[in-house]
């Protein structure tokens, strides 16, 4: 006998037993304990078909192949830049991965990237112990930041803050007329010509953050990016 | 001698006033505060994040780091000398092997997870306060568990075995077994077990039955609180 | 210069802080006594805004300074724990501690805010001393302040334990409150590019270019001062950074 024992979109913690028996299967963040699937994190039941998963509410970002993120050059070598991507570990990023230009060994690397610099880079290998970690800084959209805030969020959220298809961020950029780069490491840069509009950006993002698990949620942005115009 | 009546009126099954809130220490991964009494524990985890020095990376796993440490105003007379003790290293090992059992520190090698314990006001059973406070910071951290830990310290008081020691009880002075124990509710398996005193095994079994008891109503506090946390604020 | 602290700077002087505030204002602040009763002689907890301090009060007896044989004294700790801020680490106190320490030090001690002589119980042989610890328990920036008015909470929440047979008896405490006799306060100015702002967050600390911590009491006197940062101050900037610490001060006492 499979019986679910919670529903789905429920919040559950480690340890929370989701289901008994063996049809239902278990998704990301969710373990086999005999005939019970049980979660392991504290996130949000998503149930489809017989796959049972969780959505994670909270925890550090854990880098991904072709994810795309923000980091910050901490320092240059002759190879190449080491970035900080908000991870134990510093990424590299390789001259032959800095850019569609040829960049000569004895180049100024400076020039390209410099110390402080923050850009929006993708990650192309991630090694089995976490440690070494590629990033290329070819492909569309990437590039070096120009002056701009850099905000926080829990990683797990940043799919509700870009949206389907980016409509999400999208709404929040037409209304604030900001400029906004979400990285899957969950940093966050918004720049804008109004700082009173700039940080209504902020705050609609911050809001996604604490209401992401609450339904509804397009419309209450909207609703607040509305209202804040007024 | 015989301890009948408890100093505090509580039954012998009884525990005291407890509370629990997540997200306290909002810079953190994850944290917690757990209350027990007057035993109020802060936890604090960070993590995974770079373990220096680089030669204690292990390439296999991540490292879990437990730092317990009583703040100079939270001792029971005197002011606390800031710094470790050998006590609180030891604390500070058996709290780490405490939680260990139910992390998978195989997901994050060459890593560390750093859990902090501040001890702010104390009244007995901090280590047992440090893990339940620690155990909440870890989900709160999204560190992935197949359990939350719970512990409570159990005594034995003559003839009886006592849920939940307050400083009182463990300076009785007929003599008492101290006894902490920590525990992952769901599957009964013990993580944290000292005793100091005087114990015969039938007087260890029951206090390990009364230890889940307890272990079980805190249990239900730490998820309450787990869940607050996301309730439509 | 990197971009978070160009535009922090642009976005100062467009009149607009991080957080949306008037450049002269202070995050909501909240002042608790008693938080740790059963094991502190007084303690408080402040928060501003999300940085927050908890103080405790621990009352010691020992043999008074030879130069000072009729009066008690002060000592004032701070450890900055790594349970408030990813960058700090467990071990020896870090010089940032150790400032915060004696920054909060002399304010108090140069506004003579406790009576010393009322601490003195036998002149030449024993005396009180006030032994204050200093935690912050997060981190969100302006640590100065929030020490500062922790640690006088806790000193005013602070009373005299019982002594029975010469042997001072933690957990009972007697009725009388410590000799306080001013309230010094501690208000630091940040200076980020042309602009002037107090309690600044993280990443306005972090884009400062000065500060100038000033202690001040209750009748506009400075007692103390100290200043920080990498970048120097103008006579002028000194006596602009002086008016605004007499006035926030003054407003930071009403949440004694």
């Amino acid at each position: 006998m499979t019986t679910l024992l919670v529903e789905d979109k429920t919040i559950v913690v480690p340890g929370e037993e989701l289901a008994e028996g063996m049809e239902y299967l278990p998704g990301s963040d969710v373990i086999r304990d005999g005939d019970k699937l049980i979660s392991t994190k504290v996130g949000m039941v998503s149930i489809q078909n017989h796959l049972v998963k969780i959505i994670p509410l909270a925890g550090k970002y854990m880098p991904k192949k072709n994810d795309i993120v923000l980091g910050k050059v901490v320092s240059m070598g002759f190879s190449g830049w080491r970035v900080d991507i908000d991870w134990a570990f510093e990424a590299n990023l390789a001259l032959r991965d800095a850019s569609s230009d040829f960049i000569e060994k004895t180049a100024d690397l400076a020039q390209y990237y410099d110390y402080e610099d923050w850009i929006v880079c993708q990650i192309t290998s991630v090694s089995a112990s976490g440690k070494l970690i590629d990033l290329s800084m070819k492909g569309p959209g990437l590039r070096k930041l120009g002056p701009g805030r850099m905000i926080h969020v829990t990683p797990s959220k940043v799919p509700r803050i870009i949206g389907k298809l980016g409509s999400m961020i999208s709404m929040i950029k037409e209304a604030t007329g900001t400029k906004i780069s979400v990285g899957q490491n969950g940093l966050v840069w918004i720049s804008g010509e109004d700082p009173q509009k700039e940080l209504l950006a902020v705050h609609a993002v911050k809001k996604i953050e604490t209401e992401s698990h609450i339904s509804g949620l397009t419309d209450r942005i909207k609703a607040f990016l509305e209202g804040a115009a007024q | 001698m015989n301890y009948k009546e408890r100093y505090d009126g509580r039954k012998v099954d009884e525990l005291r006033p407890i509370e629990a809130k997540v997200g306290v220490i909002p810079r953190a991964t994850g944290s917690a505060l757990f209350k027990i009494g007057k035993t109020h524990a802060l936890a604090a985890v960070y993590g995974p994040r770079e373990l220096y020095p680089q030669f204690l990376q292990d390439p296999q796993k991540g490292i879990l780091r437990c730092n317990y440490n009583m703040l100079a105003f939270s001792g029971a007379g005197e002011r606390v000398r800031p710094g470790p003790s050998r006590r609180s290293r030891e604390i500070s090992f058996v709290m780490e092997k405490a939680l260990l059992p139910v992390i998978d520190m195989e997901a994050f090698p060459s890593t560390v997870i750093d859990v902090f314990v501040e001890l702010v006001q104390t009244d007995a059973g901090t280590r047992c306060a440090g893990i339940t406070a620690a155990a909440m910071a870890l989900a709160d951290a999204g560190i992935p568990m197949k359990d939350l830990i719970s512990a409570v310290a159990v005594g034995r008081m003559g003839g009886n075995i006592v849920l939940d020691v307050t400083k009182e009880e463990e300076d009785y002075e007929g003599g008492m077994a101290d006894i902490p124990v920590a525990m992952s509710t769901r599957t009964g398996e013990v993580t944290l077990l000292q005793d100091d005193g005087d114990l015969t095994k039938e007087e260890l079994m029951k206090a390990l039955h009364l230890a889940k008891k307890g272990c079980e109503q805190i249990k239900k506090v730490q998820i309450q609180a787990l869940k607050n946390r996301y309730k439509g604020e | 210069m990197d971009i978070i602290k160009q535009h922090v700077l642009t976005n100062l002087s467009k009149g607009m802080r991080e957080d949306g505030r008037q450049f002269m204002e202070y995050r909501p602040i909240l002042v608790e006594y008693g938080i740790s009763p059963k094991s502190s002689e007084g303690s408080a907890r402040v928060k501003i805004g999300g940085t927050e301090v908890v103080v405790g009060v621990k009352m010691e007896i020992m043999e008074p300074y030879s130069d000072k044989p009729d009066e008690g004294s002060l000592m004032i700790n701070a450890e900055l724990l790594p349970l408030s801020n990813p960058d700090f680490e467990s071990g020896p106190p870090a010089i940032e501690s150790i400032e915060l320490a004696r920054v909060v030090d002399r304010g108090l001690r140069e506004g003579k805010a406790v009576d010393f002589k009322k601490l003195c119980i036998k002149v030449g042989e024993k005396m009180w001393v006030v032994v204050v610890d200093i935690y912050p328990l997060n981190d969100e920036g302006n640590l100065f302040d929030a020490a500062s008015l922790g640690a006088l909470a806790a000193i005013k929440d602070a009373k005299f334990p019982i002594i029975e047979n010469d042997h001072i008896q933690y957990g009972k405490l007697s009725d009388k409150k410590l000799p306080v006799q001013h309230l010094p306060l501690e208000c630091t100015v940040w200076k980020i590019g042309d602009s002037f702002i107090v309690d600044p967050g993280k990443t306005e600390e972090a884009s400062g270019e000065a500060r100038l911590t000033i202690a001040v009491l209750e009748d506009g006197t400075i007692c103390a001062l100290q200043k920080g940062g990498d970048k120097g101050l103008s006579f002028q900037d000194i006596e602009k950074m002086v008016e605004i610490a007499i006035e926030k001060t003054a407003e930071l006492r009403g949440h004694l």
